[in-house]
This record gives structure tokens, C-alpha cells and sequence, in this order.
């Protein structure tokens, strides 16, 4: 919904409104959370990457005095998932474990060092079963699949789409360019672990405290899984020490602690370990892809095939939506004027992946980029005039049937280049010393919610009280982006009142209405809107009770800085609710947000992509290399990012190098990799982010394109300003060594092994070169839209 | 958050105490605890009993320079210390401020560092990851992980004041049941995993005495992947003396976190020893440190990248003395 900000609240850098509670300390995450008789839980997890249970003996462990309760799955028999296609877990094991670290038992106990001996008291009987760890593997093993028994294998999902006639495109092509990449996995490392806590309230309801992104959902699950009507259980999300997805599916520790707090009648608080972490996972998946592209001679693209692989470990979890968001947003950068895409997620005896940062996305992101940055190669161009030539312009449709509105990614891309000089540095620094470029594009909100209903996606009350105080609710959980923020300015800017001055009740199943969670980058264009919206009605209701009070009319009143503006009178905002709150009784008003039902095509996989709105980004990184040891360091980031509108640009800002920072740890060093089954070491010493030291100077350029259905036209930043970093660092080691990384992260031995191949007299290369052996069904043909480009 | 085993915690006010309670079964030493700890939590002693802290014993900290330039540093003195002391050589404050983080290095110790426990990726893991694998040999099981054919330890030694300490000549004065003795530090090392210190479990380490060094050069350098936190994946320490005429009288170069103890690299040494220190002699020296160790695939990065970068470590050390 656009409104146009007029008082400066909406604009202003100003610390969240949270800040100084978090400075200080004072924020109370799920672990600082604690009751009297609250018990402690601990959950037995497989030592074994697949094998059937033959028996749980909870006995010894059941005698162990101060234990109070024990579950096992015979104790929570329904299956669950988050996405309605992939019920395929169950709270603790039934009948099966598929990967080290799936859970199998819990116990709770009045102290957590007596529930960690009952967890080592339990004893439990496998029988092993064959083992998959590769994608490889999983497309050929036909034994004992790890989900059922039927001919899919391995297979989780597949997908098979063609739009246009990619073989025509083919055809008339001056050039075509083919390359195979791989993007290892990694975990979202967010530091705060996650954590459930348990109670049953006086009434005897359930009430669950969780650091979850997705209350709404939990609550949805927790009522299934339970098999108690939603009615009876209230979700609480705690303040999070970080999501980034890793809070946004649900997962056992979470059901545990309501079942035991409900068989204990005590609360019952489950914090995970760093390790538990990393096998709950539902982090980066790890892709293997193909892609070839079809260019005119002076660089237009026609047409575009994308092949993906993707190793989901053992779970469905988001993976049916991570698998098409492999394929599908290539097109809201560039004109394709045919495209085809294939995927396939498949299961392995690994911690399930799910959404991280940019979901899906990244690592299709990374492929196309540094194939574009090839093909220029290829055709005599730069790197800019190769993606200026195929840039989407805004107010179009894609080959795939994606609705792009605003679109600033012009003005991105020559901010950076501009503000970096890379067309003058590229190809002209020393040896070891390179600059890189790369665009991308991200999603303000996924267009259909998870369970399929047409309710709203967002809904926001606001209350004001008798002495002018304003109360926001929105389930909306704030997973540290700063979105309980965001909704204060936007309706302090409706109501002309200071963002810290107003109340936000967020995350809370039983006060607030309903979010769909912060996923998706969702939360401030459909929350925000819905806020919006709710406060816009209020402020209607103010003005005309001010305006029938003083017998004037109502445009000559209007919402000023704290006060109501009626002709050369200024009544403080406080005086003018009570005026309306005695004109109309209680001051309630409400707003919802739901997509535009135009933005999607009509095809089987056709619900995942479309977004009301789309971000741009832009990068140019700066690295130095030596060529003696491999190590690769980034000196400089210029990123500029299409937000729409800065509703707050210290948050944007924050948001932008919070996405540098995590680019660079994926593509440099962060890695989830496994010796064989084994994680490769769970903890936060072994798995490597870069530190304060590996974070270079970031220029964060702010792009306003002022989008017609954002609130005040802002769009999102959580997410998108991630992905063209890591196209960019690998683009510029191209520059500085002229060797190409095709598979990050890249590690020092990789850019070694890739200056060898150089000094061999080989291409210079580190990366893949073969795709398993799998043959996808032959595509889903989708006519494009009538207004798509053609060639 | 992983929780410690059951222990009980010691902290005696004198040496003799400390001795004495180190004698008992299952007694461990605790000179800042910042690697013990988190070793503890992840049960990599599951004989430990006792935790016997250094903390309350009196002169155990503090670093003294005496007039000929002998440097005595008593070993619970933390390693933030030693990077603030100004009287004190380059080299040694460099290398005590690589070791971890800021925030360990106000909590760690001079002889908590030089006796740092080995390590070894299938060893500093939660115990509920080694029951998935199966507990190695330091772990209290049956084989190693790492070189499955063979019946040793290959946990590497990760300090990093130790190669500079044994390039410097340091001695380590020791205090036990049968008194005290000063040994030279390269002594108190045994390259094998499990039993990598040669001193006994009662004895405690004093102090650490660098002597007289004027015209030494001396340097040290790590691998690892980020500029904080992370243990050496490789170290050279390397110390020279050059007469007038720029002939290299004396070499000492040591690699560490590539066995389990800190090596000498006597092959290197010998190049240099009596020549003219310049381009070519540091090329050839850097060359022969190659053959000497053969590092394993349990820490970070690979082996092989670990071996190719020996090299060009020593080198790149050796080039700065010159």
C-alpha cells in the first residue's frame, strides 16, 4: 500500500527501538527464561546415519532418581512437516533413524546434569541399513530407500519445466556457453541455539515459549503433533540471537517440550548444543548445476537451460520450495526468452536442509553470474554490458510468469561501478589484486503462504488507551532484522507519534493475529502493510472525530508531529484520542495484507517465486590473493540494493553488511561437510565464519525505487543484498588470478589446485565436471506470457 | 551448552600442595583451564576426577628481565601479559597474541600454552559425535582414526609458544615429588599423541627461562584459515644469528602443529649454518624443511596443503630475519 511519508519519521536512520535493551543485556532470550520447578530436558540422539530401532530401553533411565519424564516415539506417533507435501518426520523416531543426530528419545529431569545421565542410561538396539552420503549415491542405491519403499528411490522431488521453445533459442544462437558449478552446504551458525520451554499454564493450557521465527506455524504442529485443538496451546516467540532460517521450521525439541511439560505438569526447558544445532540444520543445501545459455552476438540472451541437484539430507522440510527457488528467479534479472529448468532434491543420511539467507537461491545465483562473467569473456564484452544488455525493465512479465514491478537494478548496477571504478580497474591491477561485479534479486514475501487458504498473509491491531498510548500486535517475530521496528515507524508515521514511543506486542499466538513468520523476507511489505493499513484507518477515525468536534472539515485536519493539526489549532495527539475515543468508543482498528492474486502463472510449480514485489543488488568486491598459500582476502565491498523505500536506512545499512558478512563466510570458508555420515566437527571452532579481522570496509549505497504496492513504497533488504557478493569475490579472483573457482567455498587448496591446472597449461579451473546419472521426465511445456520478450 | 562431568575442584596455595594432589588418580592441572575446560565438557578425560588449580599458588605469575638479558616468566602469567610487556623480544609477543582470541588470551597461560593438550579432529569433538564413530585411541578406544594401520597417536601439538620457545633455547623448570630440575624445553616434548609431554603427571611447570639472546633474530609464523581464534594449523618459528659478513652462525628453525610435539628441522639448519644468509642459502633451507614432516589429514585443511605450505612458511620466515 503506498503512502507517501511526509513527517520524516519513515527515512530517519534512528536506532531500533530495541537497542538499548539488547545492549544492555536486558532482552530475555528463550534460555534466560527459567521457573520454579522448571525441569530440564535433554533428547538421545542417533548414533547411527541409518537404521532401524529394534528397541528403545528407557528403563535404567526411568529409575534414575530426579527424572520425571521420558518420551519415545511410540509417544508421538504423527508425522509432521512443515510444507503439506513433506510430512515426513516424526517428533522422536518411529521405527527409523536417517541420520546421526535424529532424535529418538527425551528425557527431563530437575537438574540438566541427571537428564544428561538418564539420556546416557537409555539404551538403544539398531539394526544398521545401507548408508547414502553422496547425491551420487542416492540416485543409484535402489536398497532400503531412506523414505518408504516405493520405485522414487531417493528421490524427494522433481521438477521438469520448459517456457518458450529453448531449442529454437538454441538454434539461432551466435554463441552458446555451457558450465557446471557446485555450491557446498553450509549451516545459518546463528549464535543464539535454539531453545523450547514448556508449561502448563493455570487453566491447564499449554503454553509454549520457543526461539522460533514461525509462531504461527509451531502452533499449527504443536496441535497436530499433540493432538489438542490450537485453542488449547498458546505459542510464545522469544527475542532470537539470530535466524537467518534456521528458526523457521519446526522441530522436535519444540514438540518434546510441550508433551513432557504436559506428562510432568512442570515446566520443561530444552536448549540445544552447538552440536544439536548443526544436526537440527535445515541450512544451505548443497547444489550441483548445470547451465547453458544461448547469446546473440552481441550478447542478448536466447535462451537459458538450468539443471540443478540438491542434497536435501534426510528430510523433506522447505525442500520442495528450496528445490524450485533453484530454478526459478534467473528470469527476474534477465530477459530469457526461453527457459528451461530441471531439478532434482534428493534424500541422504544427512541433518535435513532447508531455507538459510536468500533461500534456494544463492547458489543458482553464483552459477549464472560467473557463467555471464565466462560468456562476456566469450564474446569480446565486459562484464556490466553483458548483464546491461539483458536486464528486465520494470512493469514487465517473465518467460515464467513472474510479475516485476519496480526494478532499480540500472541505478545498482552504476552506483557500484561508478562509486568502485571497476571498469577502469578490472583487468588493470597487479597480479594477485582483482575486482569482481555481479547483480541479483530477491523476494519481499513469498506470494502463496505454506498451507494452502485465503485468509490474509498478515494481519495487525492496533489499540490506543485512554492516555494516548498506542499498542501495535503482530505476530510477526522479530528474528533480530529489526521488524518490530519497522512496524513502530511505519505506524508512528501514520500517527505522527515517535517510533520508541508507541507499544509492539509481537509473536504471541493468544495476543497477537496472525503472521505467517519472518521467512521469505515477508514481513516488512506484508506486515508492514497490514500496519499500514490499520494505522491509516485510525488516523481516519481521529481526524474526523476532530473534525465533527470543531465543526470544520475534515481536510483541514491532519496528523502533525505528536499532535493533530486542525486549522491554526494543535491539539496533542493524547486530548485528540480521547475526542475520538469518546465520538466512537474503543479505539481499535485493524489491517490485513494478502498478494495480488495476478502475479503468478498457471502451472504445476508455479507457487513458488512469485513475490509482490522484487529487490535488486548489485556488488563489486575488491580481493587480494596469494598465489603462494591460496588465501583469498576481501578488501572491499561496494554494495548498492534496490529497497524501495529505506523505511529505516541504519537498519538497511545493517541489513546490507550483515549480508556481506555472511556471503563472505560461504564463499570463502563456511562449509557443512560430513566424513562420510559423520558431521565434519560440530562446533563453532571447527566450522569456520570469518571473524571481525576477515570483514572488510563495506560501502552500503541505498536505492530507492519507490515501489507502487510497498509499504511506503519499501520493499525488502533482509535477504537479497547477500547474493551477488559471492558471484563478485569469485568473479574478482578470476581478475586477480585468472584462474576460475567453479565450487566454493573457496578454500586455499582449491585456488591452488586451480593455479596448478594454470601452470599446467590448463584452463585454470577447480570444479566439478559431471552430473550424476539421472535422467529427468521430459518437461512440463508452459506457454510464456503474451507480453514476455522474444527475441 | 555442554555441561562439565562431575569433578571435584582443588585450588591449593602452595606448590607442594599442588604436587601432592596431582599424585592422586585421575588429577588434572588447570593453569587458566580455557583448553581444559571445554575438553572436559566434551569428556575427553573420562578418567579426570580432579581439577587441581594453579590460581591460588603465590609467585606464579609475573615476568621478570634480569641485567644480562635472561627472561624468567612464571608460568601461570596470562598471554595477555606477555603481548603487552614491552621489555620483552618481538617474537614472543607475536606469537602469544596469535594464540586464540583476546578474550582467551586474558584467561590463558605461558604454561597452560606450552602445555597444551594435543589435538586432533577426531578427538575435540562432543562425546556424543565420538560414540557415532567409535572413541579413538586418546579417546580411551582401540584405534586411530586418522592412520587406522598404525598403533600410535598422531594428535598434533597446537601451542604456539612452544616452536618459539625451542627455537629461543628456553629452559622449563619443573617442580615434583622428588624436588625441582631444569630441563631445556625441546626435552619436555615426546612426539607421540597421547604421552606428548616427557615430564610426569605430578610435575608442574614453573617457569620458563629464556637466556641471554642479543643478536638473535628471531620470528615466528601460523597458519590457519582466519586472523583470530583458531589454533595453528602450522607454526615456524625460525631464530638466527649472522656475523658481521651476514654468515649464519647460529639456525634454529622449528614447525609446529605438523606432529605431535615441535619439531627441529636440523636439515634446514645445516644449509644455513656457516653461510652466507641470502636468497639462495633461505631457498635451499626452506626446500629441505619439506622432507622432515609429514602432517595428517586431522585438523583443519588438508595434509597436503599443510605439507606445501612448510616451505613456503620457512621461507617467508626465514626472508624476514634476513
Amino acid at each position: 500500500m503506498r503512502s507517501e511519508p511526509h513527517l520524516g519519521i519513515v527515512g530517519r536512520a534512528a536506532p531500533r527501538v530495541d537497542a538499548l535493551a539488547q545492549a544492555t543485556g536486558r532482552v530475555k532470550y528463550l534460555d534466560d527464561l527459567s521457573y520454579s520447578g522448571m525441569l530440564h530436558g535433554k533428547i538421545l540422539r542417533s548414533t547411527e546415519a541409518h537404521a532401524r530401532i529394534v528397541a528403545v530401553d528407557t528403563s535404567a533411565a526411568k529409575a534414575l532418581p530426579g527424572v520425571h519424564g521420558i518420551l519415545t516415539g511410540e509417544d508421538l506417533p504423527v508425522a509432521f512437516g512443515l510444507l503439506p507435501v513433506s510430512q515426513d518426520e516424526h517428533a522422536l523416531a518411529v521405527d527409523k533413524v536417517r541420520h546421526i543426530g535424529d532424535p529418538i528419545a527425551a528425557v527431563a529431569a530437575e537438574h540438566p546434569d541427571i537428564a544428561q545421565r538418564a539420556m546416557e542410561l537409555i539404551e538403544v538396539t539398531y539394526e544398521s541399513l545401507p548408508v547414502v552420503t553422496t547425491m551420487t549415491e542416492a540416485v543409484e542405491t535402489t536398497e532400503e530407500p531412506i523414505h518408504g519403499d516405493g520405485p522414487r528411490n531417493n528421490r524427494d522431488r522433481e521438477i521438469s519445466l520448459e517456457f518458450g521453445d529453448v531449442d529454437a533459442g538454441f538454434d539461432i544462437a551466435y554463441h552458446i556457453r555451457e558450465d557446471v558449478f557446485f555450491y557446498q552446504g553450509n549451516n545459518h551458525a546463528a549464535l543464539e541455539a535454539h531453545g523450547a520451554l514448556g508449561v502448563v499454564e493455570d487453566d491447564g493450557r499449554l503454553h509454549v515459549f520457543s526461539s522460533t521465527q514461525v509462531p504461527h506455524y509451531l502452533h499449527r504442529i504443536l496441535a497436530k503433533v499433540l493432538e489438542m485443538p490450537e485453542s488449547r496451546i498458546r505459542v510464545t516467540a522469544t527475542p532470537t540471537g539470530g535466524g537467518f532460517g534456521a528458526k523457521t521450521d519446526v522441530f522436535s525439541h519444540e514438540l518434546v517440550a510441550g508433551q513432557m511439560a504436559l506428562i510432568t505438569g512442570r515446566p520443561v526447558k530444552f536448549v540445544l548444543t552447538r552440536e544439536e544445532v548443526f544436526y537440527a540444520h535445515r541450512g544451505r543445501h548443497p547444489v550441483l548445476m548445470w547451465v547453458k545459455t544461448g547469446f546473440t552476438s552481441d550478447g542478448r540472451i536466447t535462451a537459458m537451460s538450468f539443471r540443478t541437484f540438491i542434497d536435501g539430507g534426510a528430510y523433506g522440510s522447505y525442500g520442495a520450495a528450496s528445490l524450485l527457488y533453484t530454478g526459478q528467479l534467473q528470469t527476474i534479472t534477465y530477459r530469457i526468452p526461453a527457459y528451461r529448468f530441471e531439478g532434482v532434491r534428493l534424500f541422504t543420511n544427512k541433518p535435513a536442509c532447508g531455507p538459510k539467507r536468500g533461500h534456494g537461491t544463492p547458489q543458482p545465483r553464483f552459477g549464472l553470474e560467473v557463467h555471464l562473467d565466462k560468456a562476456a569473456d566469450d564474446l569480446g564484452l565486459d562484464p556490466v554490458t553483458i548483464r546491461k544488455r539483458n536486464l528486465v525493465s520494470p512493469n514487465t512479465v517473465t518467460v515464467n510468469h513472474l510479475r516485476i514491478t519496480s526494478c532499480g537494478l540500472t541505478e545498482c548496477i552504476d552506483r557500484v561501478v561508478a562509486d568502485s571504478g571497476y571498469l577502469d580497474k578490472r583487468r588493470h591491477l597487479p597480479q594477485g589484486h582483482g575486482i569482481g561485479f555481479a547483480i541479483g534479486a530477491y523476494m519481499s514475501g513469498a506470494g502463496l503462504p505454506i498451507y494452502f487458504n485465503d485468509m490474509p498473509q498478515s494481519e495487525v491491531m492496533i489499540k490506543v488507551d485512554r492516555g494516548g498510548g498506542v499498542t501495535v500486535y503482530s505476530m510477526a517475530a522479530d528474528c533480530g532484522q529489526g521488524s518490530t521496528t519497522m512496524l513502530a515507524t511505519v505506524v508512528g508515521e501514520a500517527l505522527g507519534l515517535d517510533p520508541s514511543d508507541l507499544v509492539v506486542i509481537t509473536a504471541d499466538t493468544d495476543l497477537t493475529p496472525v503472521d505467517l513468520g519472518s521467512y521469505s523476507s515477508r514481513v516488512t511489505f506484508m506486515a508492514g502493510n497490514a500496519a499500514l493499513e490499520a494505522a491509516l484507518k485510525l488516523t481516519d477515525l481521529v481526524l474526523t472525530a476532530i473534525a465533527d468536534e470543531l465543526d470544520i472539515d475534515q481536510d483541514a485536519v491532519e496528523i502533525g508531529h505528536g499532535v493533530v493539526v486542525a486549522g491554526d489549532r494543535e491539539i496533542p495527539w493524547a486530548e485528540a484520542a480521547r475526542i475520538a475515543e469518546a465520538r466512537w468508543g474503543l479505539l481499535v482498528t485493524t489491517g490485513t495484507y494478502k498478494p495480488p492474486k495476478d502475479i503468478k502463472g498457471d502451472y504445476r510449480g508455479a507457487g513458488v517465486g512469485p513475490s509482490p514485489a522484487y529487490s535488486y543488488s548489485a556488488c563489486v568486491a575488491d580481493v587480494k590473493c596469494d598465489p603462494e598459500t591460496g588465501h583469498v582476502s576481501v578488501e572491499r565491498v561496494w554494495l548498492a540494493h534496490d529497497v524501495g523505500r529505506a523505511i529505516n536506512p541504519l537498519l538497511v545499512r545493517g541489513q546490507i553488511e550483515g549480508s556481506v558478512h555472511m556471503a563472505l563466510g560461504e564463499v570463502l570458508m563456511e562449509e557443512q561437510t560430513f566424513r562420510g555420515a559423520l558431521h565434519s566437527g560440530p562446533s563453532l571452532l571447527d566450522y569456520k565464519i570469518p571473524t571481525v579481522l576477515e570483514m572488510p570496509r563495506v560501502e552500503s549505497i541505498i536505492v530507492e525505487s519507490i515501489d507502487a504496492e510497498g509499504p511506503f513504497g519499501a520493499k525488502e533488504v533482509g535477504q537479497g543484498p547477500l547474493l551477488p557478493v559471492i558471484p563478485a569475490v569469485v568473479n574478482a579472483v578470476h581478475d586477480a588470478l585468472g584462474i576460475r573457482l567453479d565450487a566454493i567455498p573457496l578454500r586455499p587448496d582449491k585456488v591452488l589446485a586451480a593455479l596448478d591446472d594454470l601452470e599446467r597449461g590448463g584452463p585454470g579451473r577447480y570444479g566439478p565436471t559431471d552430473l550424476p546419472d539421472y535422467t529427468f521426465r521430459s518437461p512440463l511445456r508452459v506457454d510464456p506470457p503474451p507480453e514476455a520478450v522474444t527475441v | 551448552m555442554l555441561r562439565l562431568p562431575p569433578l571435584r575442584y582443588e585450588a591449593p596455595s602452595t606448590l607442594e600442595e599442588a604436587v601432592a594432589l596431582l599424585a592422586e588418580d585421575g588429577a588434572l592441572l588447570a593453569a587458566g583451564g580455557s583448553d581444559l575446560v571445554p575438553n572436559l565438557k566434551r569428556r575427553q578425560y573420562p578418567t579426570a576426577r580432579t581439577i587441581v588449580s594453579l590460581r591460588r599458588v603465590a609467585d606464579l605469575v609475573g615476568i621478570r628481565v634480569e641485567s644480562d638479558g635472561t627472561i624468567r616468566i612464571a608460568a601461570l602469567t596470562t598471554l595477555a601479559t606477555v603481548v603487552e610487556d614491552s621489555r620483552l623480544p618481538k617474537v614472543l609477543r607475536e606469537a602469544a597474541g596469535a594464540v586464540a582470541s583476546p578474550q582467551i588470551r586474558n584467561q590463558g597461560t605461558v604454561g597452560g600454552n606450552l602445555c597444551v593438550d594435543t589435538r586432533c579432529d577426531w578427538l575435540n569433538v562432543p562425546d556424543t559425535w565420538r560414540q557415532a564413530a567409535e572413541p579413538c585411541l586418546k579417546a580411551g578406544g582401540e584405534m586411530c582414526w586418522v592412520a587406522p594401520a598404525k598403533k600410535d597417536c598422531w594428535a598434533v601439538s597446537s601451542s604456539d609458544l612452544a616452536p618459539v620457545m625451542v627455537a629461543l633455547g628456553a629452559e622449563v623448570q619443573l617442580i615434583g615429588p622428588d624436588g625441582r630440575r631444569s630441563i631445556p624445553i625441546e626435552q619436555l616434548y615426546r612426539n607421540d599423541g597421547m604421552a606428548y609431554l616427557t615430564k610426569t603427571t605430578e610435575e608442574i611447570l614453573t617457569e620458563v627461562v629464556i637466556g641471554p639472546h642479543a643478536g638473535l633474530r628471531a620470528t615466528y609464523r601460523k597458519l590457519r584459515r582466519r586472523g583470530s581464534i583458531d589454533f595453528p594449523i602450522l607454526g615456524v618459528a625460525a631464530a638466527v644469528r649472522l656475523d658481521d659478513a651476514d654468515i649464519c652462525t647460529e639456525a634454529r628453525i622449528v614447525l609446529g602443529a605438523v606432529a605431535s610435539a615441535p619439531l627441529r628441522v636440523p636439515t634446514s639448519e645445516e644449509v644455513l649454518v656457516g653461510r652466507t644468509y641470502n636468497a639462495e642459502t633461505i631457498a635451499e633451507a626452506a626446500e629441505a624443511a619439506r622432507k622432515l614432516a609429514r602432517p595428517l589429514n586431522n585438523t583443519d585443511l588438508t595434509s597436503r596443503y599443510r605439507t606445501r605450505m612448510i616451505p613456503v612458511f620457512v621461507r617467508r620466515a626465514l626472508e624476514e630475519l634476513g
